[in-house]
């Protein structure tokens, strides 16, 4: 009897020292530099019954569409993925129709501009990366589709990072062409500050905060990231209810076996 | 099912084929030790866990384009446009983590219990040769989606063999295909990763012949001597091992729907450009502890200065010789092991040094992540000392030393004694 309660706890300390073996190697990676840590958000997708808040994805597509579209891409969304965010097929359409896109060739092998369809991707304000960088300093403005995975910290650093342009303490020396921001890694950021109180009007009356903006782009672009969330997590509830009360049943299965053994 | 209970039509096979007499021995009848505690559930976890990655990777490999052009963009539709496609590519991911974690505490049950001891010499040897295999497969695996990571990890592992003298870059220059990791190389660890999980199927089956031939070891490391001290596996450690599968599933689960990203880095999904390295090049979490013995070496560690070592070769180079031999040492365990009884129950100060060195493992995976400055530096050397020390100085000198207790008569008595007890 005392045997067996050892051999759980040790059980149970080999355990605990796995876990914690890759929860830190997990962490390790982001004790990078003296960049404060964005302060975290409680955000409608997390947790396991996460879902996209749809006001505030279409605010941010809004916002997305108005503001971070005229210098970063968004290569990898469909226009039709844009259902998953609650809108219907004609305001897709719409929406598609606003852009150029260039298509062909056609039979004379010539290519041609037509008005964007719900198949087309968002295009990309830039004809390449080189023409990116031309026009901005040198610095190529990044594509934003995972922008929220690509980035320790995910949408609360991308929330952080746009409420965090501020004067740059006394002595900090921001170079030519950058601004300071308290959450880039290193403070000094090629992107001046994109948001200003106002500077668009939202379609349905929000007062548009650099904070309430902040929150609404990091939403959608949370969203662009991981289209396949709601379903995910969806799923996985199924997949663990099933799992927990099956393999409650196999152990039941097990002791009744095992019964005549001990 | 017996000769007479057959079939005539199974019957008629089985005399010129015999599958079903062979099933019949090998899962069903098969005798294994009645006292087999939980820990030995992550021998078949493992053969499970590498039929999901053979299965999601074939239809992963069917989406997926190998091309630097293509290859990033190509996971992506995966993740978007192939019907649950992120369901089957974060299960191959995270898949590769719980490969590891599981083979490790295999690995780790076998030192504890002195499974690698005469007659497993051999079973335990091919295991070794597994890990190795899988090792090289994760890391071509890692290559495939051409993220930051994916490239700039292929860089820095692939640069390790330059440290070879003489042929050194030759062999680099092989590895590439070329002059820099590019699609060459991508190209040929595509082709790799999806060969080598054959050779790991390969060596399980003979992992599997090995171990059949003198059946499971077992907590009291004591041979089953009569029928009282061993069980036929069906049903009663076929439904042991679904059970753990089960929990095991409810874990894996966990990851793939809810932290899918959890064991991966941000930096890998950003296209991998050839301009820019990133700031910190961290291995998968697996890798780490190996990582941290490579860069333990460096020119002033004591293990290096103050040795002969120095004297023949770059400590780049030792750390790449230490890096190996820190998984090829583990072929020699039964050799370096003297003890006469096997299990750790019935050697204390031995089972005491098994767990520092766990802590020791623990320890450098967690240096292998961290930037290589500071403090984590003493640490990363004194735990890559540890490690060396503990397999070659104190295995051998404690096994010898060390009078173990007497473990019991046999696995029934044992399991009576306790059942009253």
């Amino acid at each position: 009897m005392r045997n067996n309660m050892k051999n759980r706890m040790t059980s149970t300390a080999v355990a605990l020292a796995l876990f914690g073996t890759v929860f830190l190697a997990g962490q390790s990676a982001q004790a990078a530099g003296n960049t404060p840590k964005p302060p975290a958000q409680s955000w409608s997708f997390s947790g396991m019954f996460g879902t996209f808040d749809r006001a505030a994805a279409q605010r941010g597509l809004q916002v997305y569409r108005e503001v971070c579209a005229a210098c970063h891409s968004l290569r990898l969304v469909h226009f039709r993925q844009l259902s998953g965010l609650g809108y219907k097929e004609a305001q897709i359409k719409a929406l598609a129709a606003e852009v150029e896109v260039t298509d062909g060739p056609n039979d004379e092998g010539e290519m041609f501009d037509r008005k964007g369809t719900p198949a087309d991707k968002f295009p990309s304000p830039f004809a390449n990366a080189k023409a990116a960088a031309a026009s901005n300093n040198g610095k190529a403005p990044p594509d934003l589709s995972l922008m929220v995975k690509a980035r320790i910290g995910g949408a609360d650093y991308l929330h952080g990072l746009l409420n965090g342009y501020e004067a740059a303490p006394a002595g900090f020396k921001v170079p030519e062409g950058g601004a300071y921001n308290k959450y880039f890694p290193g403070h000094v950021i090629a992107m001046a500050a994109p948001l200003s109180d106002d500077a668009i009007e939202y379609q349905d009356g929000t007062k548009a905060t650099v904070a309430q903006m902040a929150t609404d782009v990091s939403t959608f672009l949370a969203w662009a990231a991981e289209p396949e969330l709601e379903e995910r997590k969806s799923m996985g509830i199924k997949v663990l209810l099933f799992l927990l009360i099956f393999t409650g049943l196999l152990f039941a299965v097990k002791r009744k076996i095992w019964e005549d053994v001990h | 099912m017996s000769e007479k209970q057959m079939h005539p039509i199974i019957k008629w096979i089985d005399y010129r084929l015999p599958v079903f007499s062979f099933m019949e021995h090998e899962l069903h009848e098969y005798p294994t030790p009645k006292n087999l505690n939980y820990w030995w559930n992550f021998g078949s976890l493992a053969g499970i866990v590498l039929v999901i990655m053979l299965v999601t990777g074939i239809v992963l490999a069917m989406h997926y384009t190998a091309h630097v052009d293509y290859a990033f963009d190509s996971v992506e539709r995966i993740m978007r446009d192939v019907n649950y496609g992120w369901l089957i590519r974060y299960i191959h991911m995270n898949g590769g983590s719980m490969f590891f974690i599981v083979v490790y505490i295999h690995m780790f049950r076998g030192l504890y219990y002195g499974s690698y001891q005469a007659p497993r010499e051999i079973l335990w040897m091919i295991g070794v040769f597994i890990l190795l295999a899988m090792m090289a497969t994760a890391f071509m695996g890692y290559v495939l989606p051409w993220g930051q990571m994916s490239f700039w990890g292929a860089t820095v592992i692939t640069n390790l063999f330059s440290a070879i003298p003489i042929v050194g870059d030759s062999i680099v220059t092989l590895l590439w295909g070329g002059f820099s990791v590019d699609n060459p190389t991508l190209n040929r660890f595509f082709s790799l990763h999806y060969l080598m999980p054959f050779v790991i199927v390969g060596l399980v089956v003979l992992h599997l012949w090995a171990l059949h031939m003198h059946k499971s070891n077992n907590p009291l490391g004591i041979d089953a001597k009569t029928d009282q001290d061993s069980l036929p596996f069906h049903p009663y450690y076929t439904i042991k091992d679904l059970f753990g599968l089960g929990a095991f599933l409810i874990f894996f689960a966990y990851f793939v729907f809810f932290q899918p990203n959890f064991f991966g880095e941000p930096d890998n999904y950003i296209v991998a450009n050839p301009l820019q390295t990133p700031p910190h090049i961290v291995p998968e979490w697996y890798f780490l502890p190996y990582y941290a013995i490579l860069r333990a070496f460096t020119a002033d560690f004591f293990l290096y200065a103050y040795t002969p070592i120095a004297w023949i070769m770059s400590a780049k180079l030792a750390g790449v010789l230490a890096m190996f031999a820190s998984i090829l040492l583990l072929l020699l365990m039964p050799w370096l092991d003297g003890s006469k009884v096997k299990s750790s129950k019935f050697r204390p100060v031995y089972a005491m040094f098994f767990w520092i060195f766990f802590l020791d493992c623990i320890v450098l995976g967690v240096v292998g992540g961290k930037p290589a400055e500071g403090v984590w530096i003493y640490i990363g050397q004194a735990t890559t000392t540890y490690y060396f020390v503990h397999l070659l100085v104190i295995i051998p000198l404690v096994s010898r030393l060390e009078r173990p207790k007497t473990p019991p008569e046999s696995i029934s008595a044992a399991v009576t004694s306790k059942a009253e007890g």
